[in-house]
């Protein structure tokens, strides 16, 4: 086995919650480093859509924006925009949305709106994009983003996209059509809802990573499932295909995709 | 008919101070050189539409051309924030802007009901999001078969859309490849269209249900090669991801920012002579 580092474990053990065959909706940076990983490895039929158009993109470098050539040329078909939000969004024929975030919560929330109030912010995030209707219409929701006392917060100043809401039945009661987020994969853990209260808690560690070190990088008082498993390090197999995506990318645009 | 005119002669006639304007083109074809010339012009009080505001927008922002802005996602893609957007929003300068945001799924149905000749946009969206709390042009319309509730926002339709796309005919026939975005539908919510065009050719070629706009369709269309750097346009050029990063450091500071609009943009009389500028500190 190879050395690995922490976020190419959490790219591998979010790439592994990608079922071969699964129609994705993509989120640029970090999901869609994923879902290729994904598709160069264990899941060569899954189906990839950008927001920008392309549905079923296989590019061999990542894109760094969300509208990348490389995605038009390797795709099945491009469609406008309008039409992969109300045909194939709305239309319910999305699997898995896989998702970034500046921020999430406890329930599964994001935020990549604001910072502090909303028309005094302390930080100006970037916004929506997809996520809010990616998060209520996919089938189900995977959540990716690296693990912090600023990222995991107790309380979102805002709640871009919903996740399980207030908790409980609560997204139930929204009347949202997808199942919601159904794990956050960090590079720290995996977490999942708890049955009952939709509260994320941890399930699986990543090899080396102690209890206390997820607690003390989580803004709430985080829980731990009764059976935590050890995630399996990625294999070498797994790391040659991350490694060789993100040289080609580097190679590409002189700089490497998924990281902001 | 559109008529073949210079970018500068179509930004005077057609785009006025007060204007509500669709700068289109998503990652794909961003219309700069035409951002450019609403600077050059300094044409005043805009109300900016673009799902992605991107630097087309930083750049009209920070100069002073915007009093509002309807967008979805404002960010610097691949390399992170947009400062001249961030600096209006968390600190009014150069002057306060006013921001109507939404979802990217909410704006291209909005482009899309424009196009439609509709008032409103009906969507599944926003149930559990902050976002029409912050936003009262959000509202909720309940289905009369169904019972369902579902979002309904305004639909867009600017006084002015301009778009960069691959080639026109003498015509004025346009024909856009590769991702489209919402620029078909934002060219047919508007009542003017300027279409700015990588070059102009005897005949088309258009495949089979190709996107085309036909001349009748639009206003005016302008050659402007290379138009849409930064960003591509799908078999002229790739786009340019260093000058993304490159607008990092110039956007980050207020006098970094000016020095260079003063320089690139009112310093030249044209996006032709910026481009031989700009290659020129390259070499």
């Amino acid at each position: 086995m190879s050395a690995y580092n922490t976020n190419e474990m959490m790219t591998v053990a979010a790439a592994r919650r990608l079922g071969n065959g699964s129609v994705c909706f993509v989120g640029i940076g970090l999901p869609s480093k994923a879902a290729n990983l994904a598709r160069l490895t264990h899941a060569p039929e899954v189906v990839l859509i950008y927001e920008s158009g392309p549905i079923g993109a296989k590019p061999s470098v990542l894109p760094l924006s969300i509208g990348g050539g490389e995605l038009a040329e390797t795709a099945d078909t491009v469609v406008p925009t309008g039409e992969i939000f109300r045909y194939w969004l709305q239309g319910g024929r999305i699997d898995v949305g896989f998702l970034g975030a500046a921020q999430v919560d406890k329930y599964g929330n994001i935020n990549t709106t604001v910072i502090g109030d909303y028309h005094q912010p302390k930080v100006r995030l970037p916004g929506a994009g997809g996520a809010p209707e990616i998060a209520g219409s996919a089938k189900q929701v995977l959540i990716i983003l690296k693990q912090s006392h600023r990222t995991f917060v107790d309380k979102l100043a805002f709640i871009t996209s919903v996740g399980f809401g207030e908790g409980g039945e609560h997204r139930k009661q929204l009347g949202l059509p997808g199942k919601g987020p159904v794990a956050i994969i960090t590079d720290l853990c995996i977490m999942e809802p708890e049955a009952g209260t939709n509260e994320f808690v941890v399930t699986a560690l990543h090899p080396g990573v102690t209890r206390e070190q997820v607690i003390e990088n989580t803004g709430w008082a985080i829980r731990f499932a009764e059976q935590v498993a050890t995630t399996e390090a990625p294999r070498a197999e797994e790391l040659e295909a991350l490694r060789a995506l993100e040289a080609r990318t580097a190679a590409a645009h002189g700089q490497q995709g998924g990281e902001e | 008919m559109a008529e073949l005119l210079s970018l500068r002669e179509a930004v005077e006639r057609f785009i006025q101070d007060g204007d509500t304007v669709a700068l289109e083109g998503f990652t794909h074809l961003i219309p700069t050189a035409a951002a450019h010339e609403i600077v050059r012009q300094n044409k005043q009080e805009l109300t900016l539409v673009r799902m992605t505001p991107d630097l087309v927008y930083d750049l009209l922002i920070g100069a002073g051309c915007a009093k509002k802005l309807i967008f979805s996602w404002g960010g610097n893609p691949g390399v992170g924030s947009l400062h001249r957007l961030r600096d209006a929003v968390e600190k009014q300068w150069p002057q306060p802007l006013e921001i109507e945001e939404h979802s990217h799924a909410d704006l291209a149905n909005a482009y899309v009901a424009g196009a439609s000749g509709l008032p409103f946009a009906v969507l599944r969206a926003y149930a559990g999001s902050d976002l029409p709390k912050v936003n009262p042009l959000i509202k909720s319309v309940t289905c009369p078969f169904t019972g369902e509730v579902l979002a309904a926002v305004p639909s867009v339709r600017p006084d002015v859309t301009v778009i960069h796309a691959q080639k026109a005919d003498r015509k004025g026939n346009v024909l856009i490849q590769g991702i489209l975005g919402v620029q078909k539908e934002a060219a047919l919510a508007a009542k003017r269209c300027i279409v700015t065009v990588e070059e102009i050719v005897d005949d088309l070629n258009a495949p089979m249900n190709a996107c085309v706009l036909p001349t009748w369709a639009l206003t005016a269309v302008c050659r402007v090669p290379g138009g849409a750097h930064p960003s591509y346009a799908h078999g002229y050029y790739e786009r340019d991801n260093r000058f993304y990063q490159a607008w990092d450091p110039i956007a980050r500071d207020r006098e970094a920012f000016s020095g260079w609009i003063d320089s690139y943009i009112r310093g030249t009389a044209d996006f032709a002579e910026f481009k031989q500028k700009l290659a020129g500190e390259a070499n």
